[in-house]
């Protein structure tokens, strides 16, 4: 049904089709509100796509409910838009069934982290290759505005006239707990770190969790501005690079530095740091307590927020040692019918 | 081993291994039935067992017992009383004295039935027997612990271990008693001990000494020989309904050509089902243990829009959890075989005991308008032609089909001559690629066959044929979201269309017994065994009876309707309050000869009253 446009690209005789992010548009119209930040993920994941250049056909793109999860029908891939919270184990269902599929999961806060949160802690430590894109908007959206899992507390919405007297969950924290081997961060409005982060994520062999933090312009308009806001976002934030120095600020001039236990962030120069001071990023090491502390970094305690690839770790995938095992097995056993499969089970006799 | 001893011939026994949930008395049972098999008879069996593992010893509630029928023909089912009862301590005999026929042997180990025992089990006095009102029984005490300890005493065990071998003792005179030869038994000890020759050794001297043991002191006046009446050629193996379950759906995949996946998540009864694919890696078989009911239906349905025969094992507790998902499914109208194993309920309600209290679930319980096909297999074996057939019709219909099996076809299991699969029919997908006649572009998800009302399986991967699909109401053909009110009556009307066509491709309802009979006895799924043995048995008694037995729930056969109503009355008789008799009643509403029979103890039917309250129903006015 859907047609797919690509450039024949011809490097040293060989022609290989290279696609472009329109490849990965479908011609559904977009039914979000004007203003969301689901437009600007939904162009990043078609960039990010369109630079892997995997297969539309080879793509399937699955969510669960809420305002993020309609994103695979704006998709020209396989899509799959399924039901509250199910998206990851769905998810599951189609990797391991087919592990030459590019599986991207798109999911929110309460999709993902209430109905959905077991399925989510159980993906991540099984280590499946999906890329989950956790919209995190700190609402519900779709059902016009309750406090979400996200909310901080004392947090005032419909469901919660009074505050929230409940803690939230921290993505990154819940990853790390399910021995997570993959967390990025990404701004909805940052497009550059959030293409350069899906395309990590997709590179990335096992679960990889992006978290988005995203604007919902309707219920919750403003919740990421200390950092997306252009006056602060260069203060505010942090774009992690794998063994680059920790620096942020409009000209570098801060950065990150271990003090005792903790990190702190300085301005190079000031109390006698110096630049030897600032750490360099490691995405790749397995111990992963450095990476949660970079991930919890906020802005309420005078740091930046961590964006990019925070961790990234090698692992083995649940789908490929799946499919070991059957091939260890299918080695030893001789390939037979299942008639002769039957034959050869104990306990069977003949009546001649 | 002596000769002159008197040997009478027996068309069919009944016999009960009982004692604690850690005596092995689910081993004794299955050996004995395997033998038996092998041995050429046909058997029935039924494992009764409490839901706790090891509850403490020699309580009332502990009480594990095997049940095996064994005959020369016409074994049903496991059958309502036993003739021979092995019981390891007072309190099995307790629980299975209402059981006992008249005359019947009870074989007990006088080691463990001391006052303690006694104690134990709740009795007053120091003679259960008498304190039972058991006159009418051949009570034979054997010393079974001691002379099991002395039969092991050089075996080299720990004495936890030659404690344990009791049961084999204890199998060994029930094999005397029945002329079983130990040939077979040692060959099945091997097999299952195998990689332990120190246990398998052990194991059959138990066995032999407890057959010596009988036949020196010639424990009973007589012994008794089931003949053997030959059966149909071929190869045959026992096997219970969930192996048979999980064996259907390897056919169905292997016939298919289609990768097999099961998500499922460990429930009783329904577990061995998981335990069996898990195994079968040989076969590619890829089954997930995963972390919930809701993750092990909806991984299937992922597999399933990859391309596989899709399929999730649960019981009712499950499946109830599994709703939400089941509608999806009805929805994107994917092919899914959801085995529901019913067990009895409400609630967690008694997890190793049988009922078909699942019916109305099956058939109704998601919301929305969310038609799809339920199937109920008939016995053990009939649980291979089921699964299979539920496989092939939600491959080649495009929709979850859920087969309802129960505890008691589950873990029975009967002797079963192993197929050709030529003589199964083919399973053809509609394959996008294969069977869409158009130009791809001109395709859309939601096209479909016009025969059948079914649309095409486009498979990620597949080049051209990208689409999404979802759980919101769809444009009939773009499968674009759509709450255009007239495409979401056309949408109903044609998923409803779809199940009720699928009619076309099942076989007509057949009946067993007389034409001009005036009663019809119904039943559905597992309780076949007891009500075809029950029919018969009126037929015998001269009473004007027919029996069928419903495997395809909905849709229901094309010729239903015209078999019901020519009866006068037609006695549907479930292990539910009247599900399926309801069901009927609700779709050919101009019938009025429905009668109900219901029993719901989480214990099978019992012959004896089936005849019983059929011949009140058919006398009444």
């Amino acid at each position: 049904m859907s047609t797919v446009e690509t450039k024949n690209i011809d490097v040293s005789g060989i022609k290989y089709q290279k696609y472009m992010p329109k490849d990965y548009k479908s011609p559904n119209p977009i039914r979000w509100c004007p203003g969301c930040g689901d437009y600007a993920i939904l162009t990043c994941l078609q960039k990010a796509l369109a630079e892997l250049n995997v297969d539309p056909h080879n793509t399937a793109v699955i969510s669960g409910i809420g305002c993020s999860s309609r994103l695979p029908y704006y998709m020209n891939t396989y899509g799959f838009h399924s039901i509250h919270g199910r998206a990851s184990a769905i998810a599951t269902g189609v990797k391991v069934a087919n592990p030459n599929l590019s599986v991207w999961v798109a999911t929110g806060d309460g999709d993902s982290l209430a109905i959905g949160g077991n399925h989510f802690i159980h993906t991540i430590r099984r280590n499946v290759d999906i890329n989950i894109l956790l919209f995190n908007n700190k609402i519900y959206g779709l059902t016009k505005g309750q406090y979400s899992p996200t909310s901080e507390r004392g947090f005032v919405s419909k469901s919660s006239p009074y505050g929230t007297v409940e803690d939230p969950f921290r993505p990154a924290e819940l990853t790390f707990g399910a021995r997570g081997t993959f967390f990025g961060r990404a701004l909805d409005v940052d497009m550059k770190n959030q293409v350069d982060t899906l395309v990590e994520a997709a590179k990335h062999k096992g679960t990889s969790v992006v978290e988005i933090l995203q604007n919902c312009v309707i219920f919750n308009d403003g919740i990421h501005n200390k950092i997306s806001d252009r006056n602060w976002k260069a203060d505010n934030t942090i774009v992690l690079k794998q063994g680059e120095k920790m620096l942020f600020g409009k000209d570098n001039e801060k950065g990150i530095v271990l003090d005792g236990w903790n990190l702190k962030a300085v301005t190079i120069g000031d109390d006698g740091y110096t630049l030897e001071d600032v750490l360099v990023h490691d995405a790749e090491t397995q111990d992963n307590t450095l990476h949660l502390k970079l991930a919890l970094m906020d802005t309420s305690d005078g740091m930046p927020v961590a964006l990019g690839v925070i961790r990234s770790v090698e692992a083995p995938t649940y789908e490929r040692d799946y499919e070991n095992q059957i091939a260890e097995v299918q080695k030893k056993t001789p390939k037979r019918s299942f008639r002769d499969f039957l034959l050869d089970s104990p306990n069977v006799w003949e009546v001649k | 081993m002596s000769t002159n001893r008197v040997v009478t011939d027996i068309k069919q026994v009944t016999v009960r291994f009982s004692g604690d949930s850690g005596d092995g008395m689910q081993l004794s049972g299955t050996l004995f039935s395997t033998l038996s098999a092998i041995f050429g008879n046909e058997i029935s069996t039924f494992p009764d067992f409490p839901a706790e593992i090891r509850a403490p010893q020699g309580s009332l509630h502990g009480v594990s017992g095997f049940q095996v029928r064994i005959g020369a023909k016409d074994v049903y089912n496991s059958g309502d009383k036993t003739d021979v009862l092995v019981a390891m301590n007072p309190s099995a005999l307790k629980v299975n004295a209402q059981h006992l026929k008249k005359g019947s042997i009870v074989i007990y180990d006088n080691d463990s039935f001391k006052k303690r025992d006694l104690d134990k089990a709740k009795f007053e006095t120091e003679d259960p027997f008498k304190e039972l009102n058991l006159n009418h029984i051949q009570a034979i005490g054997v010393d079974i612990t001691s002379l099991t300890k002395a039969s092991l005493e050089n075996s080299g065990l720990e004495n936890k271990d030659i404690l344990r071998s009791k049961n084999m003792f204890a199998l060994g005179i029930v094999c005397w008693l029945f002329n079983r030869p130990l040939e077979i038994a040692d060959q099945l000890l091997e097999q299952k001990f195998g990689k332990k020759p120190k246990l398998v050794e052990a194991n059959i001297k138990a066995l032999t000494d407890g057959y010596n043991y009988g036949d020196n002191i010639q424990l009973t006046a007589t012994t008794y020989k089931i003949d053997v009446v030959e059966c149909g050629k071929g190869f045959y193996m026992d096997v219970n309904g969930n192996t048979a379950t999980a064996y259907g759906l390897v056919a169905a995949a292997e016939k298919a050509g289609v990768q097999l996946f099961l998500g499922s998540y460990p429930i009783t009864p329904a577990t061995d089902i998981l335990h069996e694919l898990t195994k079968r890696k040989d076969f590619g078989v890829k089954a997930l243990q995963m972390e919930d009911e809701i993750a092990g239906i909806t991984s299937a349905i992922g597999a399933s829009f990859a391309g596989c025969l899709a399929a999730t094992s649960t019981s009712g507790p499950g499946l109830s959890l599994k709703s939400e998902a089941l509608g999806l499914a009805v929805m994107t109208e994917l092919p899914l075989v959801v085995i529901d194993v019913q067990r009895s309920g409400p609630s967690t309600g008694m997890p190793t005991k049988s009922e078909q209290t699942d019916l109305r679930q099956a058939l109704y319980g998601r919301n929305g308008e969310s038609p799809l096909v339920v199937l109920a297999a008939t016995s053990p074996t009939d649980c291979f032609d089921s699964a299979f057939e539920a496989s092939k019709i939600a491959l080649e219909h495009m929709t979850p089909v859920i087969l309802l099996t129960d505890g008691y076809i589950a873990n029975g299991s009967a002797a079963w001559r192993i197929p050709e699969m030529e003589d199964y029919p083919e399973i053809n997908p509609p394959y996008v690629e294969k069977y869409y006649k158009g130009n791809a572009e001109d395709w859309k998800p939601f096209l479909r066959n016009e025969e059948t009302d079914v649309r095409y399986w486009g498979i990620p991967g597949t080049p051209e044929y990208m689409h999404r699909v979802g759980g919101l109401e769809k444009d009939r053909f773009t499968g674009v979201i759509s709450s255009n009110p007239e495409n979401h009556q056309f949408m109903i009307d044609t998923r409803q269309n779809k199940i009720e066509r699928i009619a076309d491709f099942i076989p007509e309802q057949k009946v067993m017994g007389d034409e001009d009979a005036d009663t019809l006895i119904v039943g559905w799924g597992g309780t076949y065994g007891h009500l075809l043995e029950t029919a018969l048995h009126l037929q015998d008694s001269g009473k004007k009876v027919a029996f069928t037995q419903f495997r395809h729930i909905l849709p229901l056969p094309k010729n239903t309707h015209d078999l019901l109503k020519g009866y006068k009355k037609v006695i549907v008789a479930e292990q539910n309050s009247g599900q399926f008799a309801a069901y009927l009643s609700a779709k050919f509403q101009d019938l009025s000869n429905i009668r109900k029979f219901n029993r719901i103890e989480g214990q099978p039917f019992k012959v004896s009253e089936l005849a019983r309250e059929f011949t009140k129903i058919m006398e009444e006015e």
